[in-house]
């Protein structure tokens, strides 16, 4: 079996108060689509204030061209720092930048890897960000490299898994402690599995069914689950 | 003890706790949300849940509450582990004394950058001064002629207006600054990119600087430049050693590794960028709304040139040496 730990993109990271935090690193797609959202938005923002500017000549030209340079250096930083480490196109896809450490992104951090993204665009469309990305452990451009910054999922998954409610049993036989984690991950995950696969799952277990079939063999590991987490009726 | 227990035990605590994160995050809270802790107490709950995610995880319940928990304990790290506000008077600190003192430190960069720079510079100057038509090596005919148009001397009747400064103003801002910026970036790649930079601009400053005193542009072209000539150039070169930081840690990281030595090397250097930043945002508004003007006398615009200088060898060599 490969070790899940080489699989996931989980970073763990040591607290001060000794427990460790897990952190969800978010790969390429996830940060092309809201550097693409981010695109959108300060690109509409120019071609709205160039329709207004128009009217001011050559004044307005330099206001265009200060804004311009303002939002391609600055919109990043500034979000950065101002909302919880997400320009509007991150906070969309539920991105977050942190330091290394999971601490909300300060100053320096926001200007290095926003100042260094000139290079990992190079030579077309973030070629080196790409590649830099994929070869580093955590999904690292090289401006996250130069800041120690990471790019997280800021929430858990989807809504957080739960056990139906029900009566609870004991099991039938001594489960060892692995083995009762994972009747209670299975009778967790209920609401994500079709009915067909945990029925195919449950008629593994007939040890524990006692011979019963079908969705009758689900609801019992149900059952058994509920007991196992502590739950009496 | 069992899992469901435990969490009926705790449920109101990590209620409170949730509701304390949302006032702090200033997110809008649930209608059923519980009332928030006092601040005093958040430091002490944290703890609280630190020794209750340890416990859930020693006891191996299961996924989605170790999630749960694991998410309460992030966003309260995240809110305890905040970097303090920076405020007004600590801008003022680190122009006067900080910024000058990290220049002197890079001493032997600074040198480098600057020969990289103006060594080009004064060389591609003599060589185009001698023949000018090597200009053609690195410009098109028609940008050869634009540039000559705009210092022929004769021009003082068509004085530019307010408008087309703020519009110049704001070019410089985007090319200027962007040079410095991307200076800095290219450094990373071995030092290579913030090298190329500096020779870059050296070699063009210089052509053009050659030809048009060749071509005896001398008062329009010299008058223009001498004001901001001082912030500009030192801007680049400042932007080329803070570059050559970044670059150098990658190629000798030394005693580190090449991350932590980028790392460090970034986090130095950004600070130099910001200084940079300062130093060209002041030249851009000299260029566009000083240098510009033909009615200031030659004599006046060449002090201002040399008083620049000096006020930057000052700066940069003396500024900050006592402490404040």
């Amino acid at each position: 079996m490969p070790n899940p730990a080489l699989l996931d993109t989980v970073r763990h990271v040591e607290t001060p108060e000794g427990i460790t935090l897990k952190l969800r690193v978010a790969g390429p797609m996830a940060r092309a689509l809201a550097w693409g959202m981010d695109s959108l938005i300060r690109y509409g923002a120019l071609w709205g204030l160039s329709m207004g500017l128009v009217l001011l000549g050559w004044a307005g030209l330099g206001v265009w061209l200060i804004t311009l340079f303002l939002l391609e250096w600055f919109y990043p930083v500034v979000f950065e720092i101002y909302a919880d480490g997400a320009t509007p196109g991150k906070k969309a896809l539920g991105l977050q930048v942190v330091l290394a450490n999971g601490a909300p992104v300060d100053w320096p951090a926001a200007l290095i890897r926003n100042l260094l993204r000139a290079v990992d665009f190079l030579p077309a469309f973030y070629g080196f960000g790409v590649v830099a990305l994929l070869v580093s452990r955590d999904f690292q451009r090289l401006g996250d490299l130069a800041a120690g910054t990471l790019v997280i999922y800021r929430d858990p998954p989807a809504k957080p898994l739960a056990l139906p409610p029900g009566p609870a049993l004991p099991p039938p036989l001594p489960l060892s402690a692995a083995e009762q984690q994972e009747l209670i991950a299975f009778a967790e995950r209920g609401s994500v599995l079709n009915p067909e696969r945990q029925e195919e799952l449950a008629a593994l277990l007939a040890d524990c069914t006692s011979g019963l079939r079908g969705v009758a063999a689900v609801e019992r590991l149900r059952a058994h689950a509920r007991w196992l987490v502590g739950e009496r009726t | 003890m069992k899992q469901r227990p435990f969490e009926q035990r705790h449920a109101a605590d990590w209620r409170a706790f949730a509701a304390t994160l949302d006032r702090l995050e200033r997110r809008k809270p649930d209608r059923n949300a519980a009332a928030s802790l006092p601040m005093a107490e958040f430091p002490a709950a944290y703890r609280r849940l630190c020794q209750q995610l340890s416990i859930a995880r020693a006891r191996r319940y299961s996924g989605p509450l170790l999630d749960r928990l694991n998410q309460l304990a992030l966003r309260a790290h995240q809110q305890l582990y905040r970097a303090p506000r920076q405020h007004g008077r600590a801008a003022l600190d680190f122009l006067l004394v900080d910024f000058p003192r990290r220049v002197r430190a890079d001493a032997r960069l600074f040198w480098l950058c600057a020969a990289l720079l103006y060594l080009p510079l004064l060389g591609m100057g003599v060589a185009v001064h001698q023949s000018p038509e090597l200009i053609y090596s690195l410009l098109s005919p028609e940008s050869v002629i634009e540039i000559e148009e705009n210092y022929a001397p004769g021009q003082e009747a068509v004085d530019r207006a307010a408008a087309d400064d703020l519009a110049m103003f704001g070019y410089y801002i985007h090319n200027n600054i962007g040079i410095g910026f991307r200076t800095f970036a290219g450094g990373i790649l071995l030092g290579v990119g913030a090298a190329f930079m500096l020779l870059f601009n050296g070699v063009f400053i210089g052509a053009i600087s050659g030809y048009l005193t060749a071509r005896g542009h001398i008062e329009t072209f010299y008058t223009f430049v001498a004001g901001h000539g001082a912030f500009e150039l030192t801007g680049i070169v400042l932007a080329g050693v803070a570059g050559l930081k970044l670059g150098w840690a990658v190629v000798a990281p030394g005693r580190r590794r090449r991350t932590d030595a980028l790392r460090r090397a970034a986090a130095e250097g950004v600070r130099l960028m910001i200084g940079v930043a300062a130093l060209l945002v002041l030249a851009a508004f000299i260029e566009a709304f000083w240098s510009s003007n033909r009615a200031v006398p030659a004599a006046t615009k060449y002090a201002v040139g040399g008083a620049g200088w000096l006020s930057m060898i000052v700066y940069l060599g003396w500024a900050g040496r006592r402490a404040p």
